[in-house]
């Protein structure tokens, strides 16, 4: 089957990604930048998103199959554990430390900048790492 | 706190956020998954049968994003990003990036927008973990030192 839904939901996100201000670093550092020249043009990212966001999960929580019959995926995990905790603590110093998250920079390297591309690797590599490393401990366990 | 109006861009801003909120709610209620990007990308490292062309397609759309919206887009909407770090912080930041968002299960997409709009104790808890680090990151390196 022809994935032209999937592409469609990818490039309209990336374009909402770059209206938003999302894709420029700059910006999402001065939002980060709490007590210095603030920009609080993200919030309205957010704030945007979920307003939209929340009617669907509302139906979709309601549903149990998606609009053509197909499996619906919400995430059944409740808990709240160490992992959630310290990957997310994780993620935002890496986020605050160069303002890249991985939906924009992905953007940014497709747009054609080096420094972007540098960090996908940096990014792919970590993933990977991580999986790996996951796998060894499963296996030490059993 | 000093807020930065000569920057400050609510009404793209909030188009964009509006924009991203539609992309989730399609992809929940047509693809039938959470839009997260972090989880999209890690269900390729390694692919599994099956399960591996939607990422494609979707990751291939969000690659001509920037195409697309630099032909059409009015000039005043187009901005040239500033990325300010060197390679080395690029580096590392793109290492903890990729491990925080695998151990800790989703990003800004996943747990933000989607965790937070089906209102999940979870990704409130990796939204406001993640938020704080970043502000907190924020600080230390332009306040500190």
């Amino acid at each position: 089957m022809l994935r032209v839904f999937e592409f469609l939901a990818g490039l309209l996100f990336g374009l909402g990604l770059i209206l938003s201000g999302m894709t420029n670093p700059a910006k999402v550092l001065s939002f980060l930048d709490l007590f210095g020249q603030w920009d609080p043009s993200l919030a309205f990212v957010m704030g945007g998103a979920i307003l939209v966001g929340i009617f669907a999960f509302t139906l979709a929580k309601k549903r149990t199959t998606n609009f053509f019959g197909g499996a619906l995926h919400l995430p059944k995990a409740s808990h709240i554990d160490k992992r959630l905790v310290i990957g997310s603590l994780m993620f935002g110093v890496g986020w605050g430390l160069a303002g890249f998250c991985p939906g924009p920079v992905l953007v940014s390297m497709a747009a054609g900048h080096e420094k972007a591309l540098i960090f996908v690797i940096a990014m792919l590599i970590g993933m990977v790492g991580f999986e790996i490393a996951e796998r060894t401990m499963r296996n030490k366990k059993a | 706190m000093n807020i930065d109006w000569t920057h400050f861009t609510p009404w793209s801003s909030l188009s964009g956020g509006i924009i991203l909120g539609v992309a989730s709610a399609l992809f929940i209620l047509i693809n039938g998954r959470v839009l997260g990007i972090s989880g999209i990308l890690g269900g390729l490292l390694p692919p599994k049968s099956g399960d591996t062309f939607w990422r494609i397609a979707f990751l291939a759309g969000l690659f001509a994003a920037p195409w697309i919206f630099n032909a059409l887009a009015p000039s005043e909407l187009i901005t040239n990003p500033q990325i300010d770090a060197d390679t080395v912080l690029l580096v590392i930041a793109g290492l903890l990036v990729g491990i925080g968002t695998r151990y800790g299960s989703g990003c800004t997409s996943g747990h933000g927008v989607c965790g937070l709009s089906r209102m999940s104790p979870r990704s409130l808890v990796a939204t406001v973990s993640f938020m704080a680090s970043g502000f907190l990151t924020v600080y230390l390196a332009r306040h500190l030192f």
